[in-house]
């Protein structure tokens, strides 16, 4: 599903990814781990395609299609979601406005009619239950006022909206305790199919508790040097990096 | 005195014409105007008060104008056919400057109330008329209301008398309307009686494709315990500059909302001055102002608190794309003893281009010692954080700038005391920001 070959990216003319290789099959959960500043969050940003940052080198492919020429919209249409470490606050805008447009956006790519109103409302409902997203916190505007838990349910109940190929969580379980984070890991299971992967960015092992991994990739200074089953995320929680940093000769 | 000459002989060779097709009251301040006139000449940009607009260019152009009243071969209510979604207004024309009194709405009025031209009113009731007429907006100091007042020869009243409420919201539709460049004044008295009530919607239109010029000057008696809301939604096209002069003053208890909204224009100056001289007056002053193109829009502010206990909350956003350059000067005064005041002024302005210019100048003058004033004003871009998480999320980035910037004004609309003008005005601006409201297509309210 997702090819990603050599690729270099660089922010302000500081190059963080230095050739990064990373295959992730239709149905597989990847978690990618790794120390502070390894490039964890520069990596999920340069896929969903944030204009601050440049690729200078590489491909990647999703789904077949040549993923870097495609507008940030165009690689959400296509089946790219990316849960935000940071979810932002937009006043004004409503919930219910937000969705409905990013819907309609999404099935008019694929050639589909827009939803009625009642058929979007109802839809809205029953994706709110995945994540027990309160009705009140949906007729609000995006994100405002939401604390950090609801804001990483709401990313959730987005995902369940838009049924992506492939979703990045990006650091989903910082700031969450222990129920908002099992809700929140449920709702990813739940939503788990055969035909969907997911991408884990976390500092941490345990929601990989929660969400059970294929496949274990650490990530340090840009580069993926090591990758295992999910035995890997235990005994980086028992052991920390510094033992990979010194199988590294640091 | 070049821009002003051409006024000044005008005045000179048809003073007889003006009085004779006007009433005796208005007549009666048209001398005192003209000389102020004379004195005061167009403002410059280095008067504070017109710093962010050049009057006498504006005023320069020769413009025609109808000082012998001929009739204008149109009917606004076949012209335009209202049907706001479940609003049911009182639907009246002026059309250029002249009250359109041929076929006026069947719906009766309140006892009491009179509602009507000007000019005529003040002809049948000229003690009623003379007691407010002029008074506010005093011609001494400002150019353009002497000018309006030395020319202007009708327009609207609209009396209500003690403990009247008028359920039914009333909508003024002003129409421009001429084969040649065209230059109207206008008048509008309001006087609201102690405990009176009343909506008043004001739709500002051109007709043709020529260059306009109008002059308006309002004048609101807000008495004590009256409730009234002023709207006011220009919808003119580019080549239209209107220079409004809106004076209010309120006694005790009474609760005033002014909402002037700038959909589309071409030139625009704004000025509103608000009295507050009794205790427990509230004052509500919004506007906003989508601009785009070479389109200007000035807004001049001031707010009096004269005595203790009064309110006043301003707020004004701008959105400005292309070349268009924004104005906001407002300023509050908390005069001495007036203590306990509550006074709060925002302006906040999105520039979307590099090209596009705001200036604003919030003013505070308080001589009282125990009160609450605040104001702030900031200009921004579009938040680049929220564009880019809308357009993760699928929204194509044209309809995430419209998204936001609909958001941005929509804090004005939202203080709308009339819930079918506030979801007309969401349809409304939704078109202007998409770029389907880019000339007068008539009444864009009735549409």
């Amino acid at each position: 599903m997702l090819e990603i070959k050599d690729l270099h990216a660089s922010i302000n003319g500081k190059e963080i990814l230095k050739g990064i290789n990373l295959s992730v099959k239709t149905g597989e959960v990847h978690a990618i781990m790794g120390p502070n500043g390894s490039g964890k969050s520069t990596l999920s940003n340069v896929l969903v395609g944030h204009p601050a940052y440049e690729v200078t080198k590489g491909t990647v492919t999703f789904d077949g299609k040549d993923l870097l020429t495609l507008s940030p919209e165009d690689r959400s249409h296509e089946g790219l979601f990316l849960s935000f470490q940071y979810p932002v606050e937009i006043p004004g805008v409503s919930m219910v406005n937000f969705m409905r447009t990013a819907v309609n956006e999404q099935r008019k790519y694929k050639g589909l009619p827009a939803l009625s109103a009642s058929e979007f409302l109802k839809l809205m409902r029953e994706k709110r239950a995945v994540v027990e997203l309160d009705n009140k916190l949906a007729n609000r505007s995006v994100n405002e006022g939401f604390s950090g838990g609801e804001k990483k349910r709401n990313e959730i109940f987005q995902m369940a909206m838009l049924e992506p190929k492939l979703s990045i969580l990006d650091e989903t379980d910082s700031g969450l305790d222990i129920d908002a984070l099992r809700i929140v890991a449920e709702g990813v299971n739940r939503l788990k199919t055969p035909e969907t992967s997911v991408l884990v960015i976390t500092h941490y092992q345990r929601l990989l508790d929660y969400i059970k991994p294929d496949v274990v990739h650490v990530l340090y200074k840009g580069r993926i040097v090591k990758t295992a089953g999910p035995e890997l995320a235990l005994e980086l929680e028992e052991k920390g990096y510094d033992w990979i940093k010194k199988e590294l000769g640091e | 005195m070049k821009a002003e000459q051409q006024y000044i002989d005008l005045f000179t060779q048809y003073e007889g014409m003006i009085n004779q097709h006007s009433a005796e009251v208005m007549n009666h301040f048209r001398r005192q105007a003209f000389e102020d006139f004379c004195r005061l000449g167009f403002p410059t940009r280095k008067q504070e008060r017109y710093k962010y607009t050049d009057m006498a260019k504006l005023f320069l152009p020769d413009y025609g104008l109808n000082l012998n009243r001929l009739d204008i071969p149109v009917n606004p209510y076949e012209v335009f056919k209202c049907d706001v979604p479940n609003m049911s207004t009182a639907l009246y024309f002026v059309v250029n400057d002249a009250f359109y009194s041929k076929a006026l709405p069947t719906g009766h009025l309140p006892e009491g109330v009179l509602l009507g031209s000007l000019r005529e009113m003040a002809e049948q009731r000229p003690e009623l008329v003379a007691r407010y007429y002029g008074k506010l907006a005093g011609t001494s100091k400002d150019a353009i209301v002497a000018l309006n007042t030395m020319l202007a020869q009708d327009g609207l009243l609209l009396y209500v008398p003690k403990g009247v409420v008028l359920e039914k919201p009333i909508q003024l539709v002003n129409i421009l309307r001429a084969d040649v460049d065209f230059m109207a004044n206008r008048r509008v008295l309001i006087v609201l009686e102690e405990k009176a009530q009343a909506k008043l919607l004001v739709c500002d239109h051109a007709m043709d494709r020529v260059n306009f010029l109008t002059t308006q000057v309002v004048e609101v008696f807000a008495g004590a315990g009256s409730t009234f809301d002023w709207y006011e939604l220009e919808e003119t096209h580019n080549a239209t500059v209107r220079c409004s002069n809106l004076f209010v003053r309120q006694e005790s208890d009474s609760n005033v909302l002014l909402n002037g909204m700038t959909l589309h224009n071409g030139i625009t100056r704004n000025t509103t001055e608000v009295i507050l001289t009794g205790r427990g007056a509230e004052v509500n002053l919004l506007g906003m102002a989508i601009e785009d193109k070479q389109q200007r829009v000035d807004n001049h502010t001031f707010i009096d608190h004269a005595v203790p206990d009064c309110t006043s909350n301003e707020l004004f956003k701008y959105v400005l794309d292309d070349s268009a350059v924004g104005a906001f000067a407002g300023k509050v005064l908390v005069r001495e003893g007036a203590q306990h005041t509550s006074s709060r002024q925002t302006n906040r302005n999105l520039c979307a281009t590099r090209e596009a210019r705001m200036y604003t100048q919030p003013q505070l003058e308080i001589y009282a010692d125990d009160v609450k004033c605040s104001h702030g004003a900031t200009v921004g871009q579009l938040n680049e954080d929220a564009l880019f998480y809308m357009r993760q999320r699928g929204i194509p980035q044209k309809e995430a700038r419209l998204l936001l910037m609909f958001a941005f004004v929509n804090e004005v609309i939202d203080e709308i005391r009339l819930e079918a003008l506030k979801n007309r005005l969401h349809h409304l601006v939704e078109k202007r920001f998409r770029g389907e409201l880019n000339k007068c297509q008539g009444c864009a309210m009735c549409k």
